[in-house]
Formats: structure tokens, sequence, C-alpha cells
């Protein structure tokens, strides 16, 4: 029974991880409908530059954070305005494309200038965080990622729901010629979501590269496994992601714990299939009709 | 003797039929088998052993790409499990090899309709669901397959991977690496002209329409699930031929090679030789081999120069970075590619002294 208690404890903190991880990905998707290929490595850079700034350049933690975030955020305008700007109009395929290349850009980049290697941040949560029920612990950078996930899913969904760029996100995600005709600016929206995703993107590297040490390979196969959850929540669903992310952290943990650590790793993907098959829309996605 | 054909100085076709041509020109035909020529009667004679061993690895990917581009290219649908269908081929190719002890011109095919089945699995959820969905389900693939050739120790032999007999037909050896270079370049000239002559047929047009408006399609009658997973199956058989003759040409096979980085490579392979063209996808295929050479003797180099000052540069971040730069680069200026850009050589050479 503890053990049970155990796996669903991590399983939920881990599908918070991943749910955290998801938010950058429906972000893009929801306004562009692009898959982002490039997610992994999205966070990846968000690692690692606060490594640089907090543990290489020794500045404050807060300053560090703050200036990472800044950073991203300069990113995602950088990616949009010089990459994916001019494919605006083009087939889906070839910006999907595009974040394919872009992420072994980057993921090149990075290996080259950090290496393989796993680093770890300074400790720097306070301890506070951490809880105890009886034999069952959490640690505090999970309620850390607990308090984020939820935070920033209220945040995006009141963003998306009453602020005026978000109705645009949404109009834009929808119908592309049509925003556009009724006076959408259509670039500055796709500009403002790639850099709002690298920003989420960035700190869910950051919590991520807390509790794993941060490795450019873990990250970027965690940018994968962002499809699994998503697809299960309904790709632009952010409460389906949350959702999507605690049932894949769940599934991966009990399977790890009750059937093999190998299958752990698979098991998001045999469950991707089977919801596709089953219900391709997710769990709360939006169906579009279409009977081709 | 009937008149030869030349460029006519405009489009004067007049009928479909003649849209349909392969060779516009009685000069491109006769290129085409000047090349031939060269590449059975001269290439495998002047090439020394290291030569003939990426050309060999350049046939093979071809096969490949030209497979994935008949997918991505034509249909537009994208898959990212394409080299776990090669490691599939592979694997049916050599299991059918041993276990079953079948002579290697019946494993090849074989194998490759193997790969085939397996891929229409994956491939059922385009049923309800457009390019985007295959994608990520073609993604699942790939890991599910990876998983499978690693944990299906029985008959895949796991991490030990299995040893392939080497290949003969009627009594001739084709252990090295020369005779092998027939096998495969013959392979390699019948599969792409079944691909040339496909996409000209009614299931080449449907692929076409497909792509280019799945809804118009659709309400010109064209049964859209069953012609994407046939395009898919047909895809799936072309990685798993070349993946069964890869398994002969290295004679042992692990799974490692199979991962989604091969994927990946192929996809990069069809982008830069140019979608929806099938010399594009030969194109890429030697384009990327290529690179792949000479980077690692530009990393050997930069190893050598670079021992004394402590500098250690390895492979894989330098290629994923010069892969990445080609993908990018490609789509954003040619989005169709090297095909593309041979075409427009090509015109400017003809149209000379009055190109534009």
């Amino acid at each position: 029974m503890e053990f049970f208690l155990q796996l669903l404890v991590s399983g939920i903190s881990l599908g918070f991880l991943y749910a955290l991880s998801a938010l950058g990905f429906v972000m893009i998707f929801k306004s562009s409908s692009v898959l982002n290929f490039a997610h992994g490595e999205l966070m990846a850079i968000g690692a690692f530059l606060f490594l640089a700034l907090s543990a290489w350049a020794d500045l404050p933690i807060v300053l560090a954070f703050v200036l990472t975030l800044a950073g991203s955020f300069t990113l995602g305008f950088i990616l949009e305005k010089f990459f994916l700007r001019p494919l605006i109009g083009e087939a889906l395929i070839q910006v999907i494309m595009l974040t394919l290349g872009l992420a072994l850009m980057f993921r090149g980049l990075l290996l080259f200038i950090f290496g393989g290697d796993i680093h770890d941040y300074p400790e720097f949560l306070p301890e506070a965080l951490s809880m105890q029920w009886g034999n069952i612990q959490i640690p505090g950078v999970f309620v850390a990622a607990i308090i984020i996930g939820i935070l920033f899913l209220i945040l995006f969904g009141f963003f998306f729901k009453y602020s005026s760029q978000g109705i645009y996100m949404r109009s834009v995600a929808d119908n592309q010629p049509a925003a556009l005709s009724l006076g959408v600016h259509v670039r500055r929206v796709f500009a403002l979501s790639w850099a709002i995703a690298a920003l989420v993107c960035a700190m869910s590297g950051i919590v991520l590269g807390i509790i794993n040490g941060i490795n450019v390979h873990e990250l970027s196969s965690i940018g994968l496994k962002v499809f699994p959850v998503v697809i299960l929540g309904g790709l632009d669903s952010i409460g389906g992601a949350i959702l999507g992310g605690v049932i894949i952290g769940l599934l991966e943990t009990f399977t790890g714990g009750y059937i093999s650590t190998s299958l752990r790793e698979i098991i998001p993907y045999i469950v991707l299939i089977f919801i596709l098959m089953v219900k391709p829309y997710g769990l709360f996605g939006l169906v579009e009709i279409e009977r081709v | 003797m009937r008149k030869l054909q030349f460029h006519p100085c405009g489009a004067y076709k007049t009928s479909y039929f003649e849209e349909l041509h392969i060779f516009s020109t009685d000069f491109g035909r006769l290129w085409m088998w000047i090349g031939i020529v060269l590449l059975f009667g001269v290439l495998p004679f002047i090439s020394n052993a290291y030569i003939l061993y990426v050309v060999n690895n350049m046939g093979i990917y071809a096969i490949a790409a030209v497979g994935l581009n008949l997918l991505i290219g034509f249909t537009g649908q994208i898959s990212l499990g394409h080299g776990a269908f090669f490691g599939v081929g592979a694997y049916a190719g050599a299991i059918l090899a041993t276990k079953a002890g079948l002579p290697f011109y019946i494993a090849v095919p074989l194998a490759g309709v193997m790969s085939a089945a397996v891929g229409m699995v994956f491939g059922l959820p385009s049923a309800r669901l457009k390019h985007l969905y295959l994608c990520i389900a073609t993604l699942a693939g790939q890991f599910i397959i990876e998983y499978v050739l690693v944990q299906w120790e029985s008959l895949t032999g796991g991490a030990m991977g299995i040893v392939v007999p080497s290949a003969s037909l009627f009594g001739i050896d084709l252990g090295n690496d020369r005779a092998f270079f027939y096998v495969i370049y013959f392979c390699f000239v019948l599969m792409t002209w079944i691909a040339v002559n496909l996409i000209r047929t009614r299931i080449g047009r449907a692929f076409i329409a497909i792509r280019d408006n799945d809804r118009a399609a659709e309400g010109m009658g064209i049964p859209i699930f069953p012609y994407k997973l046939l395009s898919f199956a047909i895809s799936s058989f072309y990685a798993g031929f070349a993946g069964a003759l890869y398994a002969y040409y290295t004679m042992s096979i692990t799974p490692e090679p199979f991962n989604l980085w091969l994927s990946i490579e192929y996809i990069a392979m069809i982008i830069i030789g140019g979608l929806g063209s099938i010399p594009g996808s030969v194109f890429g295929a030697v384009f990327i081999v290529s690179l792949n050479e000479i980077l690692s003797h530009l990393t050997e180099y930069l190893m050598n120069v670079g021992v004394s000052t402590g500098v250690a540069i390895t492979i894989a971040p330098l290629r994923e970075f010069v892969y990445g730069l080609a993908i990018v680069l490609f789509i954003i200026f040619e989005p169709k590619g090297l095909a593309e850009v041979w075409r427009i050589v090509r015109s400017s050479f003809r149209l000379w002294p009055f190109s534009y």
C-alpha cells in the first residue's frame, strides 16, 4: 500500500512536470497550429541559459531567473521573425519540417557548447516546500512544479478567454485568412505566441533541470514525450494538457513500479497509438468534424 | 527511324499523354542510358574499396528515400518512422535468411512486404485524422519498434543482433563490395523505375490530388483513406526493401542504427533533395551520405589538429548542427530542394546566351 501511494504521488508530480512542459507546446499549437518539434530544445536552451547565468556568471538567483525568462522571450521573437515568418502561407509540412531542422541545430549547438554530460544547479529552493505525510515524502521541487503548473493553467485560461491578445490568438488558430481579413495583426500574434511559448519552455526546462539535472538528450526526449501528453488531453486544450500529463505520469510510474522498467519509457507511446485510434481528438480537444 | 524530339521553344503539348512523358526529349533518354552504362560499366572498376562502400550506401539510402518521397512529397503525409521501418526490413530480411533459410532473392522482397504490413498498422490512425496526426502516430511507431527490436530477444537477438549470411545468387557469392554493388544498383534502378511510373498511373495521380487538396480529392470521388494507407504501405515497402539490402550488405545488424535519428536523416534527404521529385530523393541521398563522410573526415582531421590544443570535437553535435542548418536553409530559400537547383542550372545552360 505504501509502495502504491509513493508511486501515486511521484506519478502525479511527474505528470505535473509533463503538463508544465506541454503548456508551451499547446500555446504554439493554439495560435498557429504548428507542431513544434524544437520544443525540448527550447526547454534545454532555457535550462542552460539559467545554468550559465546562475552558476557560472554568479548572478543572484532571482536576477538570473528574470534574465533567463527575458532571454527566452527574445529568442522566441527572433525565431519567429527570421525562421517562421518567411513561411507564413506555406504548407504546414514545411513549417513542421522547419521546426525539426531548428531542433537539430539547437541540439547540435548545445551539445557543442555544454557537452552531453549532466549538469546541476546550485541548491536554492527553500526547504519548507517539501512535504512529508507519514512515510511518503514529496520533494520541494515537485511541490514547486505543481504550484507553477496550476498557476500557469489559471493564468493562461484567463489569457485565452478574456484578453484581447488571447482572443486574437484563438481566432488566428481557427482560421488564418478570416482573422487576417477582420483586422487581426497575424504576424504580431505569431511573434507573441512564440515568445510566450519560449518563455514557458524555459521555465519548465529550469524546473526539470532542478529535478533531474540538466542534460540535452534528457530534455529533448521529454520534448518528444509532450506528444502523448497533448494528444491524450486534446491538442488545443490547456486543461487537457494538465490532465493528460498527470495520466501519462501515473501510467509511467505504475508501469515502472509493477510491470517492468524498460516498458516504462515506451508506455506513453503505446497509449498514444491507442488514443489516436479510439478518440483522436483527445479528452478535451476541439472535435473538427470533417468527413475526408 | 522516327524523328528525334528536341526542346520546343514553348509549350506545344496537345494531349495529356504528352504531358505524362518522363523524358520530354530524346536527349534526356540518351543521357539516362549513358548514365546507366557509366554506373554499371565504369564506376565499380575505377573506384577503390572505400569509394565503393560509400557508393553502395548511397544506393541503399536512395531506395528508401524514394519511398519516403512517395509518401511525404507526393501524398503529403509526414512519417517520422521511416528509420524504424527500414529497421523492420533489415530484421525481417535477417530473420528470413537465418531462421527460415530463405534465399536472398526471396528474403529481400518478402522483408519489404513485412515492413509494409507493419507500416500499415501505424498508418491506421490516418483513417480519421489529417497529416499532423499521422506524423505523431509514426513517431510513436518509431519508439515502439525500437523497443520491440531490443526486447524481443528470442527473435531479434536483443542488443547482440543477428549475423546475416552473405548473399548468393545462382551459385555466385555476392559477399564482396563489387558484386553487391550490382545487386544494389539493379534494385535501385528497378525501384526508381517503378516509382517514376507509379506516379503516372491512376494511383499516383490520386496521391498528388490528396496532397494538393484532400477535400477536393474526396469530392472528386477518390477514396482518401485507402489511398493514404496504400501510399504508406508502398513507402514502408521501399524502406523495408532497402533495409533488407542493408542487412545483407553489412552482414550483422544491431538495433542501434534504426533510431529516430535515422528517420530524421531520411527526412533531411528528401527535403534537401526536393519534395515531390524522384530524382530529388536520389540527390538528397547522395548529398547526405557524402555530407556524413565529409563531416567524419573533417572531425577526424580536426581531432588530429586539436590534440595539441586539447580540443575534443565529436562528430555528433557537428553533424546535427549541419543537418539542421541545411534543412532550415533549404526550406527557407529553396523549398523545392536540389532538384530545383539542378533544373535551374540545366535550363540556364540550355537557354544560354539568353538565360534569365
